[in-house]
């Protein structure tokens, strides 16, 4: 396959199974899809639909068990674990649920984790991870640890760590689901802020059909591991 | 990540639970404690017994003797025969050719004749060896009564312990008295010698009766080895340069006897003093190499040196068991980590960590934990052998002994110690190490 810049992630036959009991869970079936760079993507179904799972794959997380995803052009499937473990340092950021914020490390040092791994060196870190705060405007509390802030407040600081290596593509895993309505709302606009403003191409797993039409530009419906339905917003 | 950065987290994640880590570093510090109390007491002792060993002055001497046919007499019976050089008689020449060899600082022959000596109207038989002025040295004399001789060829006796109590109920007092030596001297005959001449009788030379006053200088309990061939035997100790003047006739003589009358005084034996332990081999190869057949104790020290080795062998083992139980301690507290840390692995993972990379934290938390243990383990086993060795030198000078050392901790075993320490501690973070690379991140970040 040709590496194409102006395609961010494109799955062909993509087929994750996980074994259960005597059989086989097809969490992800046959499913091939394009996303174009720059793109808001949602990724919506019900649960167990297998919207994780795919998320996953494209996170270099979780390899396939048989077909292809290939993000800017590179087969992640065939990727050594080493390159995929680059991949996910250099191409793409992820936002959790749970935010997954590391509680004893203050705001800061959760921001410039990635940067770490990455072997940045320090005076670049700082002027990254002071950016980064700035963009989710939570410079005023960088030396607080985590538990001392709201849940929104650390969803943001967990968006921050996603864009500190400006990545080109931003994976969110249900982002606003431990958020009340308001707040969920807030990040929803934080993630559009982002994906206009630096480009990032945006895929958001999550089941909130309304708030996926309201920000994203294109739209996935999962349903037991199959694509039912792809495409962009009119 | 760099290995500041990773010094740095490692240092952080034992800090959060710092009691277990704590813990668990104190288990390998009484590791290295008690490997570096065995071995300090193995080196400690061993170093004891080679300085009472050199300074009996048995292991930088060389004996020489005569590589001949006919009869070997002084020789023992595994002295060491080269066939390199033509044999060579150990004459005056021969003597002053290996006093130039270098490292050699004496060469003397043994002397040690049979007499009788005359004390306070009691006539008595006994045997007198030389010795040679070295001996002084020697740690033989250290515990004696009175002095050594005031000079090399001083008219002066020092005498056994068991001599002393035969001449008197209280030896102390023979300090300073007169004893009268009787002995034969041997006299040369003239060119064409008539039949029974002399006491002797003999072609070669002749035995006539001599005396010499000696003074008695000191007493002596422990038996002196001046070299080999049994100067130490001796129960009547005179300085060697009065012995050889005496000129008294001995046991080896009678093989001049039976071969060319009129040939050079040969001996029958000399003792080489080397100046360094480490200089007996090269010695006692030119030596060989001059023609004659050598001896030394050397061949008994690797004996000796082979028993220590085993020793410090067998305490490094029960040494190193603490420590390894205490390794279980690092395999234990990494493994609580893992569980503990499952999903700020996966968090790492998540954000770019390779299985390296966590394989690497875990390997520096380990050997963090490694590197204090083995210093605070080195300092703990230090002041323990101090502590023997303060005790053991209380009982000593309770019994009016000399202080000894029976504890040492070289700087090779401060080192090799705090090594083995983290070399030990890696071994055992491995398992862990490598568990908490394998972590499955999806797993490790499945939202609960
Ligand atoms: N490790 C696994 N072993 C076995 N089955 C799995 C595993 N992970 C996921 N599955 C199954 O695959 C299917 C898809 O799971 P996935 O987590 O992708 O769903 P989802 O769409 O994200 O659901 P939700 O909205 O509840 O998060 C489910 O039926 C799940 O039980
Ligand atoms: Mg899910």
């Amino acid at each position: 396959m040709p590496a194409d810049d102006r395609i961010a992630i494109r799955a062909e036959k993509l087929t994750r199974e996980y074994p259960m009991g005597d059989g086989q869970v097809r969490a992800v079936e046959d499913v091939s899809f394009e996303i174009p760079a720059g793109e808001f993507a949602a990724l919506l179904g019900s649960s167990g639909s297998g919207k994780s799972t795919l998320l996953n794959l494209m996170a270099g997380l979780d390899r396939p068990t048989s077909g292809a995803i290939y993000a800017l052009g590179r087969n992640l499937a065939e990727m050594s674990s080493q390159e995929l473990a680059a991949y996910r340092s250099r191409t793409v950021g992820m936002v959790f649920q749970a935010f997954n914020l590391l509680p004893r490390m203050t705001l800061e040092e959760n921001i410039e984790l990635p940067l770490r791994l990455a072997e940045m060196d320090r005076a670049e870190r700082a002027r990254r991870v002071s950016e980064a705060a700035e963009r989710v405007r939570l410079s005023a509390r960088l030396t607080h640890r985590p538990t001392e802030l709201s849940g929104g407040e650390q969803q943001r600081a967990a968006v921050a760590r996603a864009l500190v290596n400006r990545p080109a593509i931003l994976l969110a895993d249900e982002p606003t689901g431990n958020l009340d309505s308001a707040t969920g709302d807030e990040i929803m606009r934080l993630l559009s802020e982002i994906n206009s403003a630096l480009g990032t191409t945006i895929v958001l797993v999550t089941h909130e059909r309304e708030r996926a039409l309201q920000h994203a530009r294109r739209m996935l419906y999962l349903r037991d591991g199959r694509l039912v339905s792809n495409g962009a917003r009119p | 990540m760099k290995n500041r950065d990773m010094i740095e987290l490692a240092a952080r994640n034992l800090r959060q639970a710092l009691l277990r880590n704590f813990l668990t570093t104190i288990g390998i510090a009484v590791g290295v404690a008690s490997l570096v109390a065995m071995l300090s007491l193995g080196a400690g002792l061993q170093g004891l017994a080679s300085q009472k060993l050199s300074q009996s002055g048995l292991f930088n001497a060389i004996f020489v003797a005569p590589r001949v046919p006919p009869p070997r007499f002084g020789a023992p019976p595994n002295a060491d025969v080269s066939p390199a050089a033509p044999p060579r008689s150990l004459d005056d020449d021969a003597r002053l050719a290996i006093e130039r060899l270098p490292g050699v600082a004496e060469v003397y022959p043994e002397i040690r004749f049979a007499t009788e000596i005359h004390f306070a109207d009691g006539i008595y038989a006994t045997v007198v060896a030389g010795i040679p002025n070295s001996a002084r040295s020697d740690g033989a004399f250290d515990g004696m009564t009175g002095t050594f001789f005031s000079s090399p060829d001083a008219d002066e006796a020092i005498l056994q312990i068991s001599l002393a109590r035969q001449l008197s109920t209280q030896p102390r007092s023979l300090l300073g008295q007169q004893i009268v030596l009787r002995y034969a001297e041997r006299q040369p005959l003239p060119a064409d010698p008539a039949p029974g001449n002399s006491a002797g009788g003999s072609p070669g030379f002749s035995l006539e009766p001599r005396e010499q006053k000696l003074r008695i200088v000191g007493i002596v309990e422990t038996e002196p080895a001046g070299g080999f061939g049994g100067i130490g035997r001796g129960r009547l100790l005179i300085p060697l340069g009065v012995a050889e003047k005496l000129g008294a006739a001995q046991a080896a003589d009678l093989r001049d006897l039976l071969r060319d009358p009129s040939a050079p005084h040969r001996y029958a034996n000399l003792t080489v003093r080397v100046e360094r332990t480490s200089r007996v081999r090269s010695v006692e190869d030119s030596i060989k190499q001059m023609g004659f057949a050598t001896y030394s104790l050397l061949d008994a020290t690797r004996d000796l040196r082979l028993v220590f080795a085993v020793f410090d062998l067998l305490l490094g083992i029960f040494g190193s068991l603490a420590l390894v139980v205490a390794s279980l301690g690092i395999v234990n507290t990494l493994v609580m980590a893992i569980l503990e840390r499952r999903r700020e692995i996966g968090v790492f993972k998540a954000l770019g960590a390779a299985d390296r990379d966590i394989r690497r934290l875990f390997f520096a938390e380990a050997g963090t934990m490694g590197l204090l243990g083995g210093v605070f383990g080195v300092l703990l086993g230090w002041l323990i052998g101090r502590g023997i060795n303060f005790g053991t030198n209380i009982y000593l000078a309770r019994r009016a002994l000399p202080a000894v050392t029976i504890s040492l901790v070289p700087i090779w075993m401060v080192i090799s110690a705090i090594a083995f320490s983290v070399g030990v501690s890696l071994l055992a973070g491995m398992y862990p190490a490598a568990r908490a690379a394998q972590l499955d991140p999806i797993e490790a970040l499945r939202y609960e």
